[in-house]
């Protein structure tokens, strides 16, 4: 049967049918339970996060005054005269800024290293294993690390010295140095991705055209991916604010910030004081305090610039724009014991 | 510098009694001497039948009015040039066109009669077979992937542990026989699949397809990977499974086609241009444009 | 560098090359300080665990008394009758800690494979875009707030409809049943370290070539076999290397567990049966923090020391393991 098609006019395209997907109503029973359970998960896990933002918007937004922002905290038994964040809001601002001032160059630099030269290849192998190791360590250790290193005699001018002359490692210095070591890890992660995504021709022309490498690193590479490296500070940011147990150690008692031998703003670094994390940590019952309104809003706003923080983060990296990286797959670097 | 004359593949290795041919110009798989014609199998018989089938992906009619038969004791090769909608044909046999979203059909495919769009998806996949361009063996033992798709068949019933049955090694090793692979690798059934080379994760591929005793074996262009010799082996292979299976092979190679196949259907651009049988089409087309495909003009 | 360049582009060259060497030895030497860095961790850490450990030995680890008596001995200076200042027995800590970190990651496992094959197979498009923030989410709220939450909200709400009276009274000779117990903070610490074993395991199971489900799929399987039997197996060394790295992440967590765990170091006794999960204990993080009066010599600094030594050789340890589990994905290409 030899059929010549080609010569009679193409017919019509006719309606069109969408076949049906496969229907999981044939399937053996413990094949469907197990795709139940997956939907089960799913909606459970959207169901979980939303519970949290719900429950802690509506406990948060009924202490919640614009005059908690301005005030400072003040010891009193009763909740309304107890003042309101505004020293916590500053003190997480500091910390943040030190740490993430001392944690980008050092992170891009070492990302840049180990992506652009890495040699020798031992050396490149170690250390990208113990920046993997820094990310693993609980911010507990951190914080106990900080509190060693920085009791010694000859860095006290970090801190504070006691009446009989022991260095106290609390002050917004040791704070913020170690907070570094927290945000560190996720801001190589994000340079080294970010770099290893840049197409191979952007070093080749530049090396064609007869640029050192360090002038590429400088001149080209950096710049591209821009979003990358923004990326990756956001989400050290987020780190850095949400930290409990380095600002509990090592921040000292005190809901106030209290400058060294009370000399204000120059003093600030070198004093004591709390941040967002350490006030709600105190108010709460477990840090022997009994102002859960205060604590819920604290939290509240700790929610709120967690969520911008996260937002920031998406539009950094969404659409897969050149150099912006996943956000996703840096989550390995989160570390624990926030 | 003359290419060698291009000879069909005979069944059951019975000699060529005729002289080789004249020399062939160009690319051109030409008439061949009387003798080389290959027997006809035994019983052919139909077994899916498209009719009026028209395919799209979103807003693109990919296959147009196609209309084709399949029948078991035969090999048809589709051929046509890239985005003839030949793969995507070969596809919606076994519905595996449906796994891409946006994918639409309208016209009938039917399968011994039946609708193949009433039966279940996983059960005519299962007579329906398909083995691929590049061999993709799991990630298991040589013994694991062949049994793959009967170890998914038997319902469950109080332990389902993969035990290896005395039913389910006879089936293995015959799927492996059908497919010339048993005497290769006879002993080492647990060897990891991945081993071996590409002309054998290829024929375990089509063992695997075969464990299930498919009715029909769709091939999509399962040499264009290896290199001859596994080719050689591998067509061979599908010659001579043609009596038990139906076969549809895709294939861009005019010559493979024409080893291998009994019915040729040319497509171009999603519509069937010609369909006959092998001499047919190759020596004499009716469709200037199946002349021009076979000798070369474009493509 | 070429000695005796004549003409000026040579001599740009040179100070080129020379500059890019000054950069590497530069960026190298930062570099290489962080291993100086965890060098300097290890070492004062363990310098300063010393004296508690020595004291102890092995026994440090073991059972014995009751870990408050212990500390409040150290305190006040005056030791324990028979025993001397830096007298300690962390089995209660170890113990809970132990406990939490195996169940809630036992139940991370299953409910993150679960979440991640949902996320990558089952999940129509914009559910999956509405799954990837919601997971950055979950590992982005600090933990104390998932602590507050739960020492506000969840401990209370356990404590009143979860233990009933009889319960209470089974084991009230020993210890006092609130809501803040082994139960709640297992449950708390697996929605906590779930978000990054979706991560790793979505990212795996995207990753399984395509041809493999294709395969599976033309051969008559249906979706949920071939996540099984194909994908699942193939991502097994991703889920391992995940599983590792919640336990590290389970293991540090600190201030969660001191609001939530119940602040008293209890050793949870499995053959009170379903009391068992009830009871309160206190993982090694949060005695760190809950135990530490702020000074930084004495027998409790000692103490707290050895305590966060334990805690730094088992992320080490972790932190191995999880290189050691990710070599065979090498094999398939997979990236973790």
């Amino acid at each position: 049967m030899a059929a010549a098609l080609g010569a009679s006019p193409p017919a019509a395209p006719p309606a069109v049918v969408r076949p049906p997907r496969e229907l999981t109503s044939s399937w053996p029973l413990a094949d469907r339970l197990g795709y139940w359970a997956c939907w089960a998960t799913g909606i459970g896990l959207c169901a979980i996060a939303a519970a949290i933002v719900l429950f802690m918007f509506v406990k948060g937004i009924s202490t919640l005054r614009p005059s908690l922002f301005v005030e400072s905290p003040a010891p009193s038994l009763r909740q309304s005269q107890s003042g309101g964040f505004l020293d916590p809001l500053v003190g997480t601002l500091i910390v943040t800024a030190i740490g993430i001032v001392l944690a980008a160059p050092a992170g891009v630099a070492i990302a840049a290293w180990l992506s652009e030269y890495g040699r020798p290849t031992w050396l490149a192998r170690a250390v990208e294993s113990t920046i993997e190791t820094i990310a693993g360590v609980p911010s507990v250790v951190l914080a106990i690390f900080g509190l060693i290193i920085f009791s010694q005699s000859f860095l006290g001018f970090l801190s504070q010295r006691t009446v009989n002359g022991t260095v106290t490692a609390t002050s917004f210095l040791v704070a913020g140095a170690v907070m570094a070591l927290l945000a560190l890890p996720l801001i190589f992660g994000a340079t080294r991705e970010a770099l290893a995504q840049l197409p191979g021709r952007l070093r080749e022309g530049s090396y064609a055209l007869g640029k050192t490498r360090i002038t590429t690193i400088r001149t080209v590479l950096l710049p591209a991916i821009r979003p990358g490296l923004a990326s990756g500070i956001v989400l050290g940011i987020g780190r850095i604010v949400g930290d409990t147990a380095i600002v509990v150690f090592l921040l000292g008692e005190t809901l106030k910030n209290e400058p060294a031998n009370g000399v204000p703003l120059l003093g600030t670094l070198r004093g004591t004081g709390s941040t967002l994390t350490s006030y709600v940590y105190k108010n709460s019952p477990a840090g022997e305090g009994n102002a859960p309104q205060k604590a819920y809003a604290a939290a509240f706003v700790l929610m709120v610039i967690v969520l911008v923080l996260n937002a920031t983060v998406t539009r950094l990296t969404s659409g897969g724009r050149p150099g912006g990286g996943n956000a996703f797959r840096l989550l390995k670097y989160w570390p624990l014991g926030r | 510098m003359t290419p060698p004359p291009v000879r069909r593949i005979a069944v059951d290795r019975e000699p060529n009694v005729a002289a080789p041919r004249a020399p062939v110009n160009g690319t051109r798989p030409s008439a061949a001497p009387a003798g080389t014609t290959r027997r006809p199998a035994t019983t052919v018989r139909e077994r899916m039948r498209a009719e009026s089938l028209w395919l799209a992906y979103g807003e693109n009619w990919v296959v147009r009015d196609v209309s084709l038969p399949v029948r078991q004791g035969e090999v048809l090769a589709l051929i046509g040039a890239s985005g003839s909608g030949k793969t995507t044909f070969l596809r919606s046999l076994n519905r595996l066109t449906e796994i891409t979203a946006g994918a639409a059909r309208s016209g009938r495919i039917t399968l011994d009669g039946q609708e193949i769009y009433e039966l279940e998806v996983n059960e005519l996949r299962r007579r329906v077979s398909m083995v691929f361009q590049q061999p993709n063996p799991f990630p298991m033992s040589i013994f694991d992937n062949v049994a793959y798709a009967l170890a998914e068949q038997r319902p469950p019933r109080g332990r389902r542990r993969r035990r290896r049955t005395p039913e389910l090694e006879q089936a293995v090793v015959d799927a492996l026989r059908r497919a010339g692979l048993h005497e290769e690798i006879a002993g080492d059934l647990d060897r990891p699949a991945l081993k071996l080379s590409g002309g054998q994760q290829q024929r375990l591929c089509i063992a695997r397809a075969l464990a299930a005793q498919p009715e029909v074996l769709l091939l999509d262009e399962p040499c264009s990977a290896l290199d001859p010799i596994s080719t050689a082996t591998i067509e061979e292979l599908i010659v001579g499974l043609r009596e038990s299976v139906a076969i549809v092979i895709v294939t861009h190679n005019l010559q493979q086609a024409f080893r291998v196949a009994d019915h040729v259907a040319f497509m171009h651009l999603g519509e069937l241009v010609e369909y006959g049988t092998s001499e047919q089409v190759f020596d004499h087309p009716t469709v200037q444009r199946t002349r021009d495909y076979i000798s070369g003009a474009f493509g | 560098m070429i000695l005796g360049a004549s003409n000026q582009a040579d001599r740009r060259v040179g100070a080129g090359a020379r500059a890019d060497k000054r950069a590497e030895r530069t960026l190298g030497a930062l570099s290489a300080s962080v291993l100086l860095l965890i060098t300097l961790m290890v070492v004062t850490v363990g310098i300063n665990a010393w004296p508690s450990f020595s004291a102890n030995g092995l026994s440090w680890f073991g059972p014995g008394g009751d870990v408050v008596t212990q500390f409040r001995a150290m305190h006040a200076g005056i030791p324990l009758p028979g025993h001397e200042l830096l007298y300690f027995r962390a089995w209660p800590l170890i113990w809970g800690t132990l406990v939490v970190t195996v169940i809630s990651v036992a139940i991370a496992l299953v409910v993150a494979t679960l979440a991640a094959v949902f996320m990558t197979e089952f999940a129509p498009a914009p559910v999956r875009r509405m799954l990837e923030p919601v997971v950055r989410l979950l590992a982005g709220v600090p933990s104390v707030v998932y602590g507050l939450i739960g020492i506000l909200a969840i401990v209370p709400w356990v404590n009143e409809n979860l233990i009933s009276n009889a319960r209470r009274q089974s084991v009230a000779y020993v210890v006092q049943l609130s809501g803040a117990d082994l139960a709640t903070a297992a449950l708390i610490l697996t929605i906590m370290i779930v978000p990054i074993m979706i991560a790793l395991s979505a990212d795996a199971l995207a990753s399984v070539p395509v041809a493999w489900r294709e395969g599976s799929t033309a051969l008559g399987v249906n979706r949920w076999r071939t996540i099984w039997r194909v994908s699942l197996r193939t991502a097994r060394p991703a889920l391992a290397a995940a599983t590792v790295l919640a336990t590290a992440r389970a293991l540090g967590e600190a201030i969660m567990l001191a609001m939530v765990s119940g602040g008293r170091p209890f050793a949870a006794n499995p053959l009170d049966g379903l009391t068992f999960f009830f009871e309160p204990v206190q993982p090694l993080g949060a005695t760190i923090v809950q135990e530490f009066g702020g000074a930084t010599t004495g027998p409790v600094a000692s103490t707290i020391y050895a305590i966060a030594a334990v805690l730094l050789f088992s992320a080490a340890l972790l932190s191995f393991a999880g290189w050691a589990v990710k070599q065979p994905l090498k094999r398939y290409g997979i990236g973790v």
